[in-house]
């Protein structure tokens, strides 16, 4: 599987530095039950030290348990996830998981991220550029919860930039936005990627794993039965469900 | 945080409200507070002497009880073996007879055991069981309690076989089984001066009164300070003798309800 | 018979007069009472919390007696207070019996197992939701319990006001350790019990609606403040 590890072109342009010593990844055998259920069965999967991974996948095909295996929140029912030698439980504190619902403090906007600054003993000051950085200066003192959906989404994205982490995982970070959003949002995005955090994204917007993508990994009956880059991946998908996901086809 | 500095706040301002140095704490039946005897007599008290009195009005059993665990500096109650038992145990200096009244019955305007107007408290009690008229009892362990329960004796009616049928036990205070005899029409034994002083009697009248048996002496008692050395000995001592002084017994006759007079002074000179 | 017009007569006749002793009783009422809440809410909460946050073999069980402790009878509270504070008791040489101390100790007692069941109910709501990001962050049990107590303050609110409401309102547990002793530990229950015992029931009735309205002005006042937190969406 040696051409899977894909290396993102921009941040090899950009000359960003390799995230950090928590890549590659390597997932071997992932097997995880949910309710009785078998949402993924013995998955195995490489990452490579930089760029943005799209997770793509028909509905229930378990991206989102597998963003949340891999940071760490599901425990396995047997497997391996191997940050680079370091186990999900250790590689926590050094990624960041933005949910496709952000869940914000009932507080002011600039409390959300003073809370996560404080909580990682990183100095405050720090949240001006964030705000600054996704646009919600002007929203620092308001309450949080009254955020329209795309400013909430941003402001979960400032705080999950708020400690410089090494991967960022998004779990359908522009679901139901409207289309301005979903640019400003994929903009910081790819300048989170170009400084050189590694970016794992589950979506369901094809154009946006278009956009973003430097590999694809297509997810199946809880497997991997697609992984390459977006380059050869969108022109020709091997297998009849990727086509079919892709051509927004039904997948059975 | 702050909220626990606040709170430590409060609590330090509600910690010195404990009794101040020169005050006593009298462990009292509740006839001589409920009748306003105290409201009316304890500042003559703290203006000749400079000494706070604080009451806890209990029943008669509740405060020998009190008294014994050192909760108290004085007790002042009206149940005359069990203060002697008090002192016995040395658990009181002395025992001092202040004043007394006495215990009448009363009961419903209709009089249904038809003992209106009897002298003698035996036979009055013994109608009520025969006709199976409604008796309420404190069934407390208070002085009023103790003593009713020894005129049933005298009877040869056991008022307990009756228990929950015509022989209701309150187990409250006083005015709670006046307001419950009352609500029931039932008769009830009670100290005359929390009689006179009580404001929900509706159609209840004295029923029966003049036995020299339903006689209620009061007795005054500062605890002891050896088997109790927290208590203000000297203060406790100080009221004790000011009530039975020529002062305080004075002032204890002179107190009136609806020109009435509660309570009758018998000091020993 | 009395009818409740009467009762309200005096009840406006006496917040009207002005009347030192009542202004005494209703102060004493509120102090003791409003510190026992604190005080039940400073133990209550972060208890509530921590049980609602940590899964432990036996959780269950800690549940069913914190939510039997809810009831827990005054009179009982009274008794066991006074058992300790007595002179005779373990902490009899701290002279607390009688004072507004011992009254605040029992309330604290009364309502802090109603604070912390309460707040373990709002808490584990907002924990569900709040978790997996918690989690993501790596925070310390200490940090997801100031974080969630801070984010639930309105809710916690109402959890507060539910304690007050039965510390104010008991009266059985103040009469014991408390003593209703007159410009001491008078507070407006045992006010009401004397007033009753003394047969003047329009009084005591009287002195129910000053309570009721001192009651309706606390919930009054903690209500408008989560309007306002509800219309930040803070609550």
């Amino acid at each position: 599987m040696r051409e899977a590890i894909i290396h993102g072109p921009e941040a090899l342009i950009e000359g960003a530095t390799p995230a950090s010593n928590l890549l590659p990844l390597r997932v071997e055998g992932l097997t995880l039950d949910l309710g009785g259920r078998r949402v993924l069965d013995g998955l195995n999967m490489e990452l490579g030290p930089t760029g943005c991974t799209v997770i793509l996948g028909p509905n229930g095909a378990g991206k989102s348990q597998l963003l949340r295996a891999l940071h760490g929140l599901l425990q396995p029912a047997a497997g391996v996830v191997d940050w680079n030698g370091v186990t999900p439980a250790q590689a926590m504190s050094r990624q960041a998981l933005v949910f496709q619902k952000p869940v914000l403090l009932r507080r002011s906007v600039a409390a959300n991220i003073d809370f996560v600054l404080r909580s990682r003993g990183l100095p405050r000051a720090r949240r001006d550029d964030l705000l600054d950085h996704v646009g919600l200066a002007h929203k620092a003192r308001q309450p949080a919860r009254l955020l329209s959906g795309g400013e909430a989404q941003r402001l979960a994205l400032a705080r999950a930039l708020a400690t410089d982490p090494d991967v960022l995982f998004l779990d359908e970070p522009t679901a139901s936005l409207d289309p301005a959003s979903v640019n400003r949002i994929e903009h910081i995005i790819r300048r989170a990627t170009l400084r050189g955090a590694r970016v794992i994204l589950v979506t369901h917007d094809i154009g946006q794993a278009r956009r973003m993508a430097d590999d694809i990994v297509f997810l199946h009956g809880g497997r991997v039965t697609e992984h390459a880059p977006a380059t050869r991946f969108f022109p020709h998908p091997e297998t009849l469900a990727a086509r079919a996901h892709v051509t927004g086809g039904l997948v059975l | 945080m702050t909220r626990l500095r606040l709170a430590a706040l409060l609590c330090a301002t509600a910690l010195p409200m404990a009794a101040s140095a020169d005050s006593i704490l009298v462990q009292s039946t509740t006839s001589t507070a409920n009748s306003g005897l105290y409201t009316y007599l304890l500042p003559i008290f703290t203006e000749a002497t400079g000494i706070e009195v604080n009451v806890v009005a209990v029943g008669t059993g509740q405060a020998i009880r009190n008294a014994r665990n050192c909760d108290g500096d004085v007790l002042l109650v009206h149940a005359k073996p069990a203060e002697e038992q008090f002192v016995a145990d040395g658990r009181g200096t002395s025992r001092t007879d202040l004043m007394y009244n006495d215990f009448v019955i009363v009961g419903p305007a209709d009089d249904p055991a038809g003992v209106a107007g009897l002298e003698d408290v035996q036979p009055a009690l013994e109608k009520i069981a025969g006709a199976g008229a409604l008796f309420a009892s404190r069934g407390d362990d208070s002085g009023t309690h103790k003593k009713e329960v020894s005129l049933w004796a005298g009877t040869s009616v056991d008022p307990s076989t009756g228990s929950g049928d015509w022989y209701r036990e309150t187990g409250s205070g006083m005015g709670a089984t006046l307001n419950a005899g009352i609500g029931m029409g039932a008769y009830v034994m009670t100290d005359r001066a929390t009689w006179i002083s009580f404001k929900n009697k509706q159609d209840y009248q004295i029923v029966v009164q003049g036995d020299a048996d339903l006689f209620n002496q009061y007795g005054v008692i500062p605890v002891s300070p050896e088997v109790c050395p927290s208590v203000n000995a000297d203060a406790a001592q100080a009221f004790a003798e000011w009530l039975t002084s020529a002062a305080g017994q004075e002032a204890i006759g002179a107190y009136m309800v609806d020109g009435q007079q509660l309570f009758f002074p018998n000091a020993p000179e | 018979m009395l009818d409740m017009g009467e009762a309200f007569g005096v009840a406006v006749a006496l917040v009207l007069s002005g009347d030192g002793d009542l202004m005494e009783i209703v102060a004493l009422s509120l102090r003791v009472s409003l510190t026992a809440t604190i005080a039940a809410c400073a133990i209550g909460l972060p208890v509530g919390a921590l049980v609602a946050t940590s899964r432990f073999r036996g959780r269950g069980a800690v549940l069913v007696v914190m939510n039997a402790l809810m009831g827990l009878p005054p009179v009982v509270v009274g008794l066991i207070v006074y058992l300790h504070l007595s002179r005779a008791g373990p902490l009899g040489f701290l002279g607390l019996l009688y004072t507004p101390a011992a009254m605040i100790i029992a309330q604290t007692i009364l309502i802090a197992p109603i604070t912390a069941a309460l707040s373990r109910q709002v808490i584990e709501d907002m924990h569900a939701e709040y978790a997996d990001h918690f989690r993501s962050l790596c925070l310390s049990t200490r940090q997801t319990v100031q974080a969630l107590l801070w984010d639930a303050r309105y809710a916690l609110l109402t959890v507060a006001l539910a304690g007050f409401g039965r510390a104010v309102a008991e009266v059985g547990a103040v009469m014991i350790v408390g003593g209703n002793i007159d410009h001491l530990t008078r507070v407006m229950t045992t006010a009401i019990a004397l007033e009753t015992s003394k047969g003047d029931l329009p009084l005591a009735l009287g002195l129910g609606i000053v309570l009721m309205i001192l009651a309706l002005g606390v919930n009054a006042l903690v209500h408008s403040l989560r309007l306002t937190a509800v219309r930040q969406a803070y609550a």
